[in-house]
């Protein structure tokens, strides 16, 4: 039991007994964060540094009490007031990193491909917190987790994704995980925040809620970045909420309640109404539970060998 | 490869009916015994000793299951990583007399993983040992309190433990392996 690659730098390409190694194992250690000492040993003595290059709050807490509950010793950093502010390129954190003796490192930055160039200059083994607009893969394996958890199994699950997905590293991670995994993936958002194309990964496209929700189990609703109205992605908040706010009356519509995910942070009444984020068949809260166990799931199976 | 049958159906469940009483003469009763199996033929072997201790004291009796691959120290190194599992004890072992079953008892140092394993969930008054075959060559200080049966084995050859829970019948075998 072993995955193929020592890094874990997107989900595109892995495969269905990878994917379901990481799942198998992150359910194993959910018991782990039930107990009252939420500490195992496989990582000791091992260093790891999350560089976070882009802020985050709940991603880098979520690594970091991965890493702390295996065991492992932990360095952060942040971008502001380290050596990048005064010009140090990346390639250069990265060898001065190295020449510290570090195991394994987890990096979340704006450029695409930031996490694979890493991976190609140090020896450590490298974990995608986010590059960019390119892939997020731990998000996505405990989106499936959390899916896993509810249906038995992915296969078969019709899962949407709502939202902005041109500029949305969540949606091709799930998409590319979701697919291997065999669950029908579908998207659905204003024609500008659709990719051209994304037909191509296997998905369908919609550009209408009310037509995707009577065929949907899920819908992973993904945060509207305020910032894209200036760039005149769609005209306003409120037509955005009118159109593709997922709310209570639009998801009573469906023959079966559906299951409501979000990757955080809310826009509360934006893209997802309160009501629907604080009700019983929202699996928000459990998204946040699974995201240390199978962030420790992948940094034991890919630091403990 | 040559095998030897050590331990047939009846004599099996003869040793665990008296590994089972063992237990209830030594701590004078069931009272605060939970029984703890390491996976995967260990939490089958636990489950038929607290049956039984059930049969004789007529009380319930807790069992747990226990997964120790996080605490192995041979963790790193290994080309193939075991498949981690949940560790079930759904209740607190603090101030409980623990009996640690496993199947066979080797070097030892699976013993010492459980050991720490545990002491990671709590504190229990005291831990025992049972194991169903000690085969001797340890390489820890460790010793059983309750063994069902002491074959000597040279390292050459290996001791297999089936279980109808898992392979369809309840036997011990010794295998000569070829090297």
């Amino acid at each position: 039991m072993k995955l193929k690659n020592r890094h874990l730098l997107g989900l595109e390409g892995v495969s269905k007994e990878d994917i379901g190694l990481i799942l198998d194992t992150g359910q194993s250690f959910k018991e782990v964060l039930e107990r009252p000492i939420k500490k195992v040993p496989p990582l000791q003595g091992k260093t790891i540094v999350n560089l976070f290059f882009e802020s985050s709050t709940r991603t880098r807490i979520s690594f970091e009490l991965a890493e702390r509950r295996l065991s492992a010793d932990v360095v952060s950093f942040a971008t502001a007031g380290s050596s990048v502010s005064k010009g140090e390129t990346l390639k250069d954190t990265a060898r001065n990193i190295e020449a510290m003796k570090i195991d394994m490192v987890v990096i979340r930055h704006s450029s695409p491909g930031a996490a694979h160039f890493l991976s190609r200059v140090v020896e450590a083994n490298v974990i995608n917190a986010g590059d960019g607009a390119h892939e997020h893969p731990t998000q996505a394996l405990l989106d499936m987790m959390t899916l896993k958890a509810k249906y038995g199994s992915l296969e078969g699950v019709r899962v949407c994704i709502v939202g902005d997905i041109l500029h949305s590293r969540v949606a091709r991670s799930n998409i590319y995980g979701l697919i291997t995994m065999g669950a029908k993936v579908s998207v659905c958002g204003p024609a500008t925040l659709i990719p051209r194309g994304i037909e191509k990964l296997g998905v369908q496209v919609s550009h209408s809620l009310e037509d995707v929700i009577p065929h949907v189990d899920v819908l992973n609703v993904l945060r509207i970045q305020v910032e894209r109205q200036q760039s005149g992605f769609f005209p306003s908040l409120r037509e955005y909420h009118r159109y593709f706010g997922v709310t209570k009356e639009k998801v009573s519509k469906a023959a079966k309640p559906i299951t409501i995910m979000h990757p955080g942070p809310i826009n509360r009444d934006v893209e997802l109404s309160a009501d629907l984020a604080d009700s019983e068949h929202s699996v928000i809260l459990e998204q946040v539970t699974n995201g240390v166990a199978v962030r420790m799931a992948v940094l034991y199976l890919l630091g403990a060998a | 490869m040559k095998q030897t049958k050590v331990i047939d159906t009846v004599g099996f469940r003869r040793t665990v009916d008296r590994l089972a009483h063992e237990v209830v003469e030594k701590n004078k009763g069931a009272e605060d015994i939970v029984v703890v199996g390491i996976r995967t033929r260990g939490d089958y072997l636990a489950h038929r000793i607290a049956r039984k201790i059930e049969e004789i004291e007529g009380k319930a009796v807790k069992v747990g299951r226990l997964d120790i691959t996080l605490y192995r120290d041979d963790l790193r190194g290994r080309l193939d990583q075991p498949q981690l599992k949940s560790t079930e004890i759904l209740f607190d072992i603090a101030g409980r007399v623990l009996v640690l079953v496993d199947d066979v008892l080797f070097t030892g140092r699976t013993i010492r993983s459980a050991l720490n394993a545990l002491m990671d969930l709590g504190r229990p008054a005291t831990i025992q040992l049972l194991v169903l075959v000690d085969r001797g060559h340890r390489e820890l200080p460790i010793k059983a309190d309750f063994v069902g049966k002491n074959v000597p084995t040279s390292q050459k050859q290996e001791i297999k433990v089936s279980m109808s829970e898992a392979d369809g019948e309840d036997a011990v075998y010794l295998i000569e392996k070829d090297d």
